[in-house]
């Protein structure tokens, strides 16, 4: 390309010569426009392959698996989909987990996920490709991926340019903060649910921009596939009014943002009460209701544009103004005052609640607080997942405000309320990762276009006036190049070096990030062993297939909530509580069975019909997210409902410890007993005495564990998973 | 699919090694055992060494009648022939240094059956028996779930005991003249057996006879109760599938139930116990099989319905693939896994072409695990539809 623009004196028989001898080349030529577009096509083709592959260092580190624990209840719902159809599926009644009360599957999830990775194996299957659904469902996470990198190309063009598009897609395609969730094997509702969030917000901006019915209808559309896949569609339903405020705010309403906002949100809802677990929210639920107060609002905000109108006259009009406003203000609080003292509005969530006030969880809600991926982010952990992106951030804010829009305002908006969510979550960073690629992308590619136009008019003003077009912009090119500094050519080279140095190194922490930190299944554990080589711990599955083959098929298994998805979909058996948690108080009896003494626990056992007790254990491997370390929130969660738990019992001056020095209610508690038994016999490390549990580092409290109630059914090769069988009552005499 | 013209339609003529358990179903024609044979000697030697029973029979007949002899009689317990697997006959040909073996076809009677619903096996002589003249025969069977464990539930501590059931004299409708009988037992530890004299024990080996001139059918029961530690591993399902791809490849996907069929596993697995002690401990459960695949086997894989199953080995040569698979976890009496093994073989290997254009593979029927009992084997072949 660049030899086309190369002197004009021997541009001619360059271009001659080679048409003449092959005249279809000539059709090949192609004019600036269309190699622009080109080499556009082609970079989002590589970031779309790119996007896809950085995820699949998961597949060829482990294996095609699933991940984690949510994604393992995903797949189990995606192959009853599957296997039963769309029907049963959504009258499915789980009695395998929640014993005794099961769960209605159909009615408690959001099924977007599933459907989308049934609809493509229909489709798969369709064009005869006999793919099997793990493979789909592993697959599914970085597929949407590649394609939210094109959807921010889309949104990057509409708020700034194309080229601010297509730095956006490269960002996004590779960032660690959107990778965490999305390697293949994590199949999760947030895989599709950020697609679907940029795309709603992408096609809402749109619409804004157009004042068309059919972006917005869109945007619609896009929202109901969001509503349908992961609960944090509650951010659009409260970012887009927030927006619409800003805008009437900022003197920025136009007859644009009325049709966005009132088509996208009457549709909208409507299409979301279709989802059987949201149902009639957007109308009851103390969440949704600042969409519909500005919806109400806008309606206000037209009838007095037109009454405006009408009158001609500012005087009668304020008046009627004063009135109106006092009515409808007046009338808005009423209905929400009655509305939440009859219990009609539902009020805020606690998760709701916590991300408004962070220490909320903390006093009011254990299980909300005990889950590690809630807990306020570490500075450490923005640096991990954005990488240069935290200081772009900033630079690319600058630039918004300076080129002020209503995309942009946008823009801003939604990356300044998700950034203070990101802060208040650690999983959150997910929501702020599109808006802070899309806000650092407007940045870098403001930044190099300012440098490359410097660079460029110098050589330009050097050949004077060849190129023909763009001559407003060159002409400011070369005002600013009149009034340059001194080695402003060579300064401009220099930053624009730093800046390509600047997105390598981004781009390699990106791929080292998602090489060594995310692409862990979690479910197999990988180790460096003393020669160097890799050590697999698959204890998991072996514990599960042991479940599964060598227990009764209705057996039930007691086990703390983070294993219960994993229990039923790969073990199949039936679990008393799972990571759903929607029954607090079930999960308190579980914590309190694991808190109590084993006569006691056995008596609690025994209501549940338990037949075997799981735990997790990694004194012997050093796995430090074992029961034993999370076993503190069984307590806290135990006494939220059960005084009897008290957190101080297993406590020593505040300390927890589980070595000589440890509180004798913890030495005696079913968890620490079920956890330590016969583990006083075993020489972990060398040099170290009996019964030295790795993972905390000290020779454990009491070596000498009796069982009474319950005997030892299996424990896996690394003791990284332990299961025991209940005892049959003894017999009275 | 549709848009592939059909060529010529092939014709896959499937022949498949059929192991002699199946060869057996063919019956034959019925004919009433004859006294005019007398057995001269008879050598009887039992393998118990591992959980199948393999039992080796040498003997000598005599045709005492006035008219040939074609075929030779022998007999089984309907509680063998209901655990019989195998039988197998061969009579030797050639003297001293050219010996040599001649398979013999072996088949069932289904009538008339012998007293007491004995199953009689007709053995096919290659040439008639003259009068007067005498014929080695050498009998190979193999019998399966013929050792009952006894104690029926043991602990992990405790070794795996179990019953074998036979007689002192072989059951046969023929007169013996003389017999004897060996049973070789995995360890010195016998509980006990029963005595028919004359017998003795040395070391691993119960020896029992020379009995003399019994008559047709004579039965004399005996009980041997001894330690048997080796995996009861036994496949209860096995489906095999054979595809095959005009790509060139054969692909063979093979689903196992496995179980072990041992004594059952009572109360506790204490892990502690078998890492530490693992000669004492677990001594009857078993932690890995071996299966032997046909040389250049290639993309191998071992997994279950949970995923990848990551503790095997293979190792091939130019003669054999060994593929060293460990279920998730060791299997005690009665604990069950399920696995499915996968491979990719070069299709030349198995395809030949006959000159009238028809083509025929030639591909092994049974399970490629070694010492396991198959107990219901399914194959699929699917071809293509050229």
């Amino acid at each position: 390309m660049g030899a086309i623009k190369a002197d004009p004196s021997s541009k001619a028989p360059i271009s001659s010569s080679p048409y003449s001898f092959f005249p279809f080349l000539k059709a090949l030529r192609l004019k600036t426009k269309q190699q622009e577009l080109l080499l556009r096509a082609s970079a989002l083709c590589l970031i779309y392959v790119l996007a896809f592959a950085i995820r699949l260092f998961s597949v060829l580190r482990y294996e095609s698996m699933i991940h984690e624990f949510d994604p393992y209840f995903n797949y189990r719902t995606t192959l009853f989909l599957t296997r039963n159809g769309a029907l049963e599926f959504w009258n499915w009644f789980d009695s395998e987990s929640w014993y005794p009360l099961g769960r209605i599957i159909g009615g408690t999830l959001f099924p977007g996920l599933m459907v989308t990775a049934a609809a493509i194996y229909k489709t798969l299957h369709f064009l005869r490709f006999a793919v099997h659904i793990r493979e789909v469902c592993v697959l599914t996470a970085p597929f949407f991926a590649s394609n939210t990198a094109i959807v921010a190309y889309f949104f990057g063009k509409e708020v700034w340019d194309s080229g601010a598009g297509l730095v956006a897609a490269a960002l996004i395609a590779v960032c660690p903060g959107y990778i965490s969730r999305s390697v293949a094997g994590s199949y999760d509702n947030e895989g599709v649910a950020i697609f679907a969030l940029l795309l709603t917000f992408y096609l809402f901006v749109k619409a804004v921009n157009t004042g068309s019915l059919a972006w917005a209808l869109a945007s619609a559309f896009g929202y109901f596939y969001m509503v349908s896949a992961w609960g944090g569609y509650v951010f659009i339903i409260n970012l887009l009014p927030l927006y619409a405020l800003v805008l009437l705010v900022t003197g920025r309403y136009s007859m644009r943002l009325y049709v966005a906002y009132n088509c996208m949100y009457v549709i909208g809802m409507l299409l979301a009460m279709q989802i059987r677990f949201v149902g009639f929210q957007h109308v009851q639920s103390g969440e949704h209701m600042a969409a519909m107060g500005v919806f109400f609002l806008m309606q206000v905000f037209y009838f007095l544009d037109w009454v405006k109108y009408l009158l001609n006259d500012p005087k009668q009009f304020h008046a009627f103004l004063r009135i109106t406003l006092t009515c409808a203000i007046s009338v808005g609080a009423l209905a929400l005052g009655v509305g939440t003292a009859s219990g009609y509005i539902s009020p805020w969530t606690g998760r709701f609640y916590s991300l408004l006030d962070p220490t909320y969880a903390k006093d009011h809600i254990p299980i909300i607080a005990s889950v590690s991926e809630h807990q306020p982010t570490a500075w450490s952990s923005f640096m991990f997942d954005f990488h240069i992106l935290l200081f772009l951030f900033p630079a690319g804010l600058y630039f918004c405000f300076k080129r002020l829009s209503d995309a942009t305002i946008f823009l801003v908006m939604y990356g300044l309320t998700s950034m203070y969510f990101a802060g208040v979550m650690v999983r959150l960073i997910l929501v702020a990762t599109p808006a802070v690629c899309l806000i650092s992308a407007i940045a870098i590619s403001a930044t190099i276009k300012n440098l490359t136009s410097l660079v460029r008019t110098k050589s330009k003003a050097l050949q004077s006036s060849v190129s023909k077009g763009a001559a407003s912009l060159k002409a400011s090119a070369k005002a600013s190049f009149d009034q340059a500094l001194p080695f402003q050519k060579n300064g401009a080279i220099a930053l624009l070096f730093g800046a390509f140095y600047l997105l390598s190194r981004y781009a390699i922490h990106c791929t080292w990030v998602t090489s060594e930190a995310y692409s862990s299944p979690s479910i197999v554990l990988a180790a460096r062993g003393a020669h160097g080589g890799r050590v697999i711990f698959d204890d998991y599955r072996e514990a599960y297939f042991w479940l599964r083959q060598n227990t009764p098929q209705d057996a039930k298994i007691m086990s703390w909530w983070d294993y219960g998805y994993q229990i039923t979909a790969m073990g199949n058996r039936t679990v008393i509580v799972d990571n759903n948690t929607w029954n607090n108080t079930h999960i308190a009896t579980v914590g309190r069975a694991m808190s109590s003494y084993e006569d006691e626990a056995y008596e609690i056992m025994q209501s549940l019909d338990v037949d075997y007790v799981l735990v997790v254990f990694g004194g012997v491997t050093g796995y430090s997210s074992d029961d034993i370390n999370k076993f503190l929130w069984m307590v806290r969660i135990g006494g939220g409902v059960f005084p009897v738990i008290k957190e101080p019992d297993y406590l020593v001056n505040g300390e927890y410890r589980v070595d000589k020095g440890a509180a004798p209610k913890m030495l005696n508690c079913l968890m620490y007993k079920l956890s330590y038994h016969r583990f006083g016999e075993l020489t972990t490390e060398y040099g170290k005495p009996p019964g030295y549990d790795r993972a905390r580092g000290v020779e454990i409290g009491n070596k000498d564990v009796k069982l009474e109630y319950l005997e030892e059914a299996f424990t896996t090769s690394n003791w990284i998973v332990r299961i025991y069988k209940v005892k049959p009552p003894k017999n009275r005499w | 699919m549709e848009g592939i013209p059909p060529r010529r339609a092939l014709i896959l003529v499937l022949v498949l090694v059929v192991s002699s358990l199946f060869s057996v179903l063919a019956s034959s024609s019925s004919s009433s055992p004859s006294q005019d044979v007398r057995i001269l000697s008879v050598e009887r030697r039992i393998d118990l060494t591992s959980f199948i029973v393999r039992a080796f029979l040498a003997f000598k007949v005599e045709n005492t009648g006035a008219s040939d002899v074609s075929e030779i009689l022998i007999a089984f317990s309907p509680n063998e022939a209901q655990h019989l697997a195998i039988v197998k006959a061969s009579t030797t040909a050639g003297k001293r240094k050219k010996k040599a073996y001649l398979p013999l076809d072996v088949n069932p009677i289904e009538s008339p059956k012998g007293p007491n619903g004995a199953q009689l096996f007709s053995i096919a002589l290659p040439t008639p028996l003259k009068s007067g003249d005498t014929a080695a025969l050498e009998v190979l069977y193999v019998l399966t779930h013929s050792q009952e464990p006894f104690p029926a539930e043991i602990s992990q501590s405790e070794s795996q005991y179990v019953y074998y059931r036979d007689s002192a004299l072989l059951l046969s409708p023929y007169h013996i003249k003389e017999q004897r009988t060996f049973i070789k037992t995995p360890s010195s530890k016998v509980e006990s057996y029963t005595n028919v004299s004359p017998n003795n024990r040395v070391g691993t080996e119960l020896r029992y006879g020379p009995y003399h001139d019994r008559s047709p059918y004579s039965h004399s029961p005996i009980l041997v109760h001894f330690e048997n530690n080796n995996p009861f591993a036994v496949v209860e399902e096995l489906t095999r599938e054979v595809e095959i791809s005009h790509w060139g490849n054969v692909q063979i996907t093979e689903h196992y139930k496995l179980s072990h069929a041992g004594a059952h596993h009572k109360g506790v697995f204490s892990r502690v116990e078998y890492q530490a002690r693992p000669s004492i401990s677990g001594v009857s459960s078993f932690k890995s099989l071996l299966a032997r695949l046909p040389p250049r086997v290639h993309s191998v894989y071992y997994r279950d319905e949970i995923g990848n199953i990551s503790s095997s080995r293979l190792r091939s040569d130019s003669l054999k693939s060994e593929l060293e698979i460990e279920p998730r976890y060791p299997l005690f009496g009665g604990w069950k896994t399920t696995f499915v093994i996968g491979y990719g073989l070069p299709l030349q290997d198995f395809l030949f072409e006959s000159s009238d254009g028809q083509h025929y593979l030639n591909f092994t029927f049974g399970c490629p695990l070694l010492e396991t009992v198959v107990d219901r084997l399914t194959i699929k072949v699917s071809t293509l539809q050229f």
